[in-house]
């Protein structure tokens, strides 16, 4: 009989882990609130910087985890210590003895109205960057218009931001803000785009290259300046006053939409199982490894490992590659302590 | 827009504010300006709504022009404050009501301060001490007189004699609201409807029956800004910024401007005038300009009291188009006659922006 492995978290960290721990022999088990494998990568439409499919990638993974056991819309209800074993209760009635658990939970998408100024939820063209991937993936969004004369991007909303609660980069967006651009002009050739940003920040393998693409084939404006508020023209278009710091002007630019690049936070859900677990909180919010170092996928108790973004701001690159290291660590934990 | 969208922030910005025995300090500019304003605060209070209002003469300053003008520093602004705080500790009241938007957020901003560094407190109060043997009791509620009287918007409604509406196609008026930058600008939690859509003066336009104007430039300065207008060589700063808010509410049509600050209603209300005679340009209909008021003469309005006892012949813009379009009656001739029927002559008129 195969080893449980129980993995709370169902998006590709989760996904990859499990992927990883059947070729090991496990049996991982998924716990997943929602209805869907995948997590933020399922409702993305192109991934930089190859603009490849995240369905694709999702797809893919499913189809290497099929016997893998999955439990979706299910909450981890209690879980208590059993020695050097956990008994998870999942609210679905099902109790699992584990003697590892990964923590996969994720992120979430800052809450873009918190940014008052902004007017996400007031004003009829502003909407975030997670709207507009469900745009791309082919939902109906009111707030999009048909032929858009200018489209503006808004970097930063929620990261970086003391006031907002949250210093950390969210380290994506602005990649994503740039791909998002490209994507916007490869359906819209005439539509003038303006990125406002603090500083770009293209850490990651050709993401620079990136970035010159957006500028040289598809004319996207980068303006190096914080919106500092947004209103709406008698005609609903949205108004954007900025500071262009490069040449040292303010700006006023009217735009048909704007789409607020929202950061990430930790998983709300979390701290409850972080409660159950006496896991350690950092003070970002996000669950605190046992070093930034060497120890970022273990935690401050025997059995419990993690992976993606429930510690910090992740890439996918950087999620496939922790959830593929916790899958080794399980298995090295349960070879030498069992 | 999404009027859901603006309730749910509003909802998010309540204040406690008590409903009776309030003491008010008035504001060192606005009986200059709008002479029957505070006066009509103090009637509604007192007359129309039998509430509690405390004042002593012994009121001073709050010292908070001088603090944004750099000319004192804020040890000093403190002082003062402390002492404005034993005169309502020695009155027995611990609901703290200032008229003046600057002296509200000079207020909330020290009330924070000795609340983060308590030690500052202390050595306020040795100060004070020190300086006119006084001591005091912080006040139990700070708010502004706008959200008292936004605290009664309904129970003005009431009684009201006139709605906010154009009586002869039946249409809500379009009011502007401005909202004075030291409302909730430093402490959105402050204010009624906090900083970015507040409500305190939506909120009374709405109980009024008009129709609030959200036009691109509603937060930005209305001119005044100490360090605009208070420097000379800023004025024609100044009256950019007001130019610029004109400009982007000029679609709107808006039949009048309310606002809650001593400074803004008065340079909304006089630079219209220096714009006209600049550029000829006037904003309202018919070559008039749009009307200023502050809330306390609108409610004076609502509530039927003579356009004249409420001060309103000592704007810039006229405001006979409004007072028309409300259905308030009011006689021409008596504009310009004062207290015990004293002439108070006719000022001259401007140009370009028509006036009577």
């Amino acid at each position: 009989m195969k080893e449980n492995i129980v993995i709370i978290g169902g998006g590709i960290a989760g996904m990859e882990a499990a992927n990883q721990l059947l070729q090991l022999g496990y049996l991982p088990i998924i716990v997943e609130q929602t209805d869907h494998l995948g997590g933020h990568v399922a409702q993305w439409h192109k991934l930089f910087p190859d603009m490849s499919s995240s369905q694709e990638i999702v797809s893919n993974l499913k189809e290497r985890i099929k016997d893998a056991h999955v439990h979706l819309e299910t909450k981890v209800k209690g879980i208590n210590s059993l020695g050097n074993r956990y008994n998870i209760m999942l609210n679905n009635g099902i109790n699992i003895v584990t003697k590892a658990v990964l923590m996969s939970t994720g992120f979430s998408l800052f809450d873009a109205s918190k940014k008052e100024e902004y007017g996400y939820g007031v004003y009829d063209h502003v909407i975030t960057n997670g709207d507009l991937e469900a745009w791309f993936n082919g939902k109906t969004d009111k707030r999009i218009p048909p032929q858009p004369k200018a489209i503006g991007f808004v970097h930063c909303v929620g990261s970086r931001d003391l006031k907002a609660g949250n210093s950390q980069c969210s380290k994506v967006c602005c990649t994503t803000a740039i791909k998002q651009a490209i994507e916007i002009k490869e359906r819209f050739p005439d539509t003038e785009v303006y990125c406002f940003y603090m500083d770009l920040r293209l850490f990651g393998k050709k993401y620079e290259d990136f970035y010159i693409q957006a500028q040289r084939d598809f004319g996207v404006h980068f303006i190096r300046g914080r919106v500092s508020e947004v209103g709406e023209t008698l005609d609903g278009l949205v108004q954007v006053k900025a500071e262009d710091t490069l040449v040292g002007k303010p700006l006023k630019v009217t735009l048909d939409l704007l789409v607020l690049m929202s950061g990430m936070v930790c998983n709300s859900q979390v701290t409850p199982l972080a409660e159950m677990l006496r896991l350690e909180i950092d003070d970002d919010d996000f669950l605190k490894s046992k070093d930034n170092v060497y120890g970022i996928i273990e935690s401050n108790r025997a059995g419990i490992f993690y992976a993606g973004a429930c510690t910090g701001t992740k890439t996918i690159p950087e999620t496939v590659s922790e959830a593929r290291a916790a899958a080794l660590c399980i298995h090295n934990y349960l070879k030498n302590n069992f | 827009m999404i009027s859901q969208g603006k309730q749910k922030i509003w909802s998010d910005y309540q204040k406690e504010i008590p409903d009776d025995h309030w003491y008010y300090v008035r504001s060192c500019i606005r009986q200059n300006f709008f002479p029957a304003s505070e006066k009509m605060f103090t009637e509604i209070t007192k007359k129309v709504l039998h509430k509690d209002l405390y004042e002593t003469p012994h009121h001073t300053t709050c010292g908070g022009i001088a603090y944004h003008c750099d000319t004192i520093p804020q040890e000093t602004a403190m002082t003062i404050v402390a002492r404005q705080f034993a005169l309502m500790t020695e009155a027995g009241y611990e609901n703290y009501v200032p008229s003046c938007i600057t002296s509200f957020g000079n207020y909330a901003e020290i009330l924070e301060t000795w609340h983060e560094f308590p030690e500052l407190e202390a050595k306020i109060r040795e100060d004070l001490w020190k300086a006119c043997r006084r001591e005091f009791n912080k006040p139990k509620y700070l708010a502004h007189s706008s959200d008292l009287i936004f605290h009664w918007r309904n129970e003005i409604a009431a009684k009201a004699k006139h709605h906010l509406v154009n009586k002869e196609t039946g249409e809500p008026l379009k009011i502007v609201e401005h909202i004075g930058c030291h409302y909730a600008k430093m402490f959105p939690h402050k204010g009624v409807g906090g900083a970015e859509y507040p409500y305190v003066l939506a909120g009374m336009i709405d109980s009024w029956g008009g129709q609030v104007i959200d036009y691109p430039e509603r937060r930005h300065c209305c001119g005044y800004g100490f360090r605009q207008y208070h420097v000379k060589a800023n004025r024609s700063y100044s009256i950019s910024n007001t130019w610029k808010k004109f400009e982007s509410m000029e679609p709107y049509h808006p039949d009048a401007i309310i606002t809650n600050c001593p400074g803004c209603p008065y340079f909304l209300d006089r630079w219209q005038y220096v714009i006209a005679e600049q550029t000829g340009k006037t904003y309202g209909e018919n070559g008039f300009g749009i009307p200023v008021l502050t809330y306390e003469e609108l409610a004076g309005l609502v509530l039927g009291y003579n356009p004249w006892d409420l001060g309103l012949q000592l704007h810039q813009v006229a405001v006979e188009p409004l007072l028309d379009k409300i259905g308030i009656e009011y006689d021409p001739k008596a504009k310009y006659v004062g207290l015990n029927q004293e002439d108070l002559l006719r000022p001259e008129l401007p140009s370009s922006l028509k006036c009577f």
